[in-house]
């Protein structure tokens, strides 16, 4: 077993009892991205040189004694819309090509006190655009399952990079399902953690009102500690939470007996394939094993969220994107004579098709005429889809239903039409919609591809999403499954 | 009858301040058309009497301390500047 299959609390045992440096975890690590990152291509920017030196200072740290952080000389991959102070970033959009920021998002600030090592920038669809990675303006990501499918999106690479063993663990960034799609896709965990919990300050913004920073990782106990090193309330973005952060590791009880869960038929009904309802079942069944209890319920407004999510997410968007302009940062057209035609011009060549698509879109729902048709109208049914949400929670203690309607698929397969490949996010975009946390655990494979199983909580209740995840974990061998590459 | 016509996009196009060539705009005409399209399934909802979630938490005037704080040094708002002169963003021209 290599050393970076081991969790991160058995990494620290090992570091405790000196039989591991930092440095030799963080060896281990390149040497794995050098070995299959030419397959995979996670990895936008290496951040090599510094990971060493910070790698010597840690294991300094290690030898006198000093306080460590919750993190400890654990690497980690950072995707690419979340900004690292020197380290290039660049939403995988040639926009951004040569962007260095002057500053590190508050995640970014956080792990750095949590004495974590920041590997490199993972790839992602552009400014988070996208269900397949395939919307990356540099190169796609491969899944490491299968290196002829897609990873999902738009997080594909911090799920592909933690899936093929590159990093222990990853940040992505979830606005309608961008976590937990690309972690069922790849076999990974992924948290997509309570609007509000995590701080947005330093994540570049798609639609501010359903982006959230989460981790990805392989194991559900890792999750926590990521998920410990990073939530709470920030003075920089307003829209953070003011809530006590609980000890998400004292969740861990592996207790289900009485919980009560909601399957909305919603989630297993049309368009859903067969071998993702099997695996769903059965996940249902050995949480029944353990104690727990589940009924059919409904989300009906369900159907609505697709429409709801593209009109709402792309006139932030077309507002959010309105800051590339050619004029303080990022790619300048030297095609124009005057500055109108200069904003034009850097934008058109700047962005890629589906960033264009979202913005042209976004612009549409919110000009005159058609506000009220469209944006406010979606306003209006993303406040009956939340209702939903408030309903079922009432009754039951969490919500499972599959991460996706299907496992992934070959690249190239669903680049035509702009609304198949929308049609990949339907059972996460109410989620985001709502506010709610939800997580995707490995529950097993369809035809070799990993599935993932969806488990939905109340507001900033993500200790028991844990509880039930792990719980299922330890009654499961699934996320010990690894790809061949 | 279609929702979206090719000037309504070339004149969207403009407020986004993207270019657009012919081919483009006719292209963007039958997608967005499809997408508006699918969207207008909204109308199958009665929504007189609901109120429009503009956010998920119930956060309501966040203020803080108007306290003299640092800010961002020239040099560094300056780096990713695509174009510079004496410590200031350099444009096209604005009048003609």
């Amino acid at each position: 077993m290599s050393i970076l299959d081991k969790k991160i609390s058995e990494l620290h045992q090992l570091l405790h009892t000196k039989e591991l440096s930092v440095t030799d975890i963080v060896d281990a690590t390149f040497d794995r991205i050098h070995q299959v990152d030419g397959k995979v291509k996670a990895f936008l920017t290496l951040n090599e040189e510094y990971s060493r030196i910070k790698a010597k200072q840690l294991d300094e740290k290690l030898v006198s004694g000093a306080d460590r952080g919750l993190l400890f000389g654990m690497p980690i991959g950072i995707k690419d819309n979340i900004v690292t102070k020197g380290i290039r970033t660049t939403c995988a959009s040639r926009i951004l090509e040569n962007f260095e920021p002057i500053y590190d998002a508050t995640v970014v600030e956080r792990l750095n006190q949590a004495d974590t090592i920041t590997i490199g920038k993972l790839n992602m669809d552009e400014f988070a655009m996208g269900s397949s990675n395939e919307n990356s303006g540099f190169h796609p990501t491969h899944n490491p399952w299968d290196l002829s499918c897609v990873p999902g999106g738009s997080s594909g690479a911090s799920a592909a990079s933690v899936s093929a063993g590159e990093v222990l663990f990853s940040l992505g960034s979830d606005t309608g399902g961008s976590i937990r799609q690309p972690a069922a896709f790849c076999g990974v965990v992924g948290l997509k953690p309570t609007y509000g919990l995590v701080s947005r300050y330093g994540l570049v913004a798609f639609a501010s009102s359903l982006d959230q920073i989460g981790p990805v990782t392989r194991n559900v106990e890792d999750n926590a500690y990521l998920l410990q090193a990073i939530a709470g309330n920030d003075p920089m973005d307003s829209t953070s939470a003011k809530v006590d952060i609980p000890d998400y590791l004292a969740s861990f009880t592996g207790d289900v007996k009485g919980l009560k869960i909601a399957v909305p038929k919603e989630y297993l009904g049309e368009g859903v394939e067969p071998g993702v309802k099997e695996r769903v079942m059965e996940a249902l069944r050995i949480l029944e094993g353990l104690g727990a209890t589940w009924e059919e319920v409904s989300l009906p407004h369900s159907r609505y969220a697709l429409a709801t999510y593209y009109l709402l997410s792309s006139s932030e968007a077309s507002a959010n994107l309105s800051r590339f302009d050619g004029v303080r940062y990022g790619l300048r057209s030297d095609n124009s004579e005057n500055l109108i035609e200069m904003y034009k011009q850097s934008r058109s060549e700047g962005f890629g098709e589906e960033v264009k698509r979202r913005i042209m879109l976004g612009t549409f729902a919110l000009s005159s005429g058609y506000y009220d048709a469209y944006y406010k109208k979606a306003q209006k049914v993303r406040t009956l889809i939340k209702e939903d949400f408030t309903n079922i929670f009432e009754k039951y203690d969490v919500i499972i239903g599959p991460t996706t309607p299907s496992a992934s698929f070959k690249c190239g397969s669903m680049t035509k039409d702009p609304l198949t490949m929308y049609m990949n996010d339907i059972l996460t975009i109410p989620v985001n919609l709502a506010g709610v946390p939800a997580i995707s655990v490995p529950c097993g494979f369809s035809d070799g591809l990993p599935i993932g199983l969806q488990i939905i909580g109340k507001h900033f209740d993500e200790s028991t999403i844990y509880r039930v995840a792990h719980a299922f974990e330890q009654a499961t061998d699934h996320h010990t499954e690894k790809p061949k590459l | 009858m279609s929702r979206i016509s090719k000037d309504q996009v070339k004149h969207v196009a403009h407020l986004a301040r993207l270019a657009v060539t012919e081919e483009e705009a006719e292209l963007l005409t039958e997608q967005l058309d499809k997408i508006i399209g699918f969207a207008e399934e909204l109308n199958e909802l009665d929504t007189d009497n609901v109120e429009p979630t503009t956010h998920v938490l119930e956060l309501k005037n966040i203020l803080r301390k108007d306290e003299v704080r640092n800010s961002v040094s020239v040099d560094e708002a300056m780096k990713n500047a695509p174009s510079e002169r004496d410590g200031q963003f350099k444009v096209p021209n604005i009048l003609e």
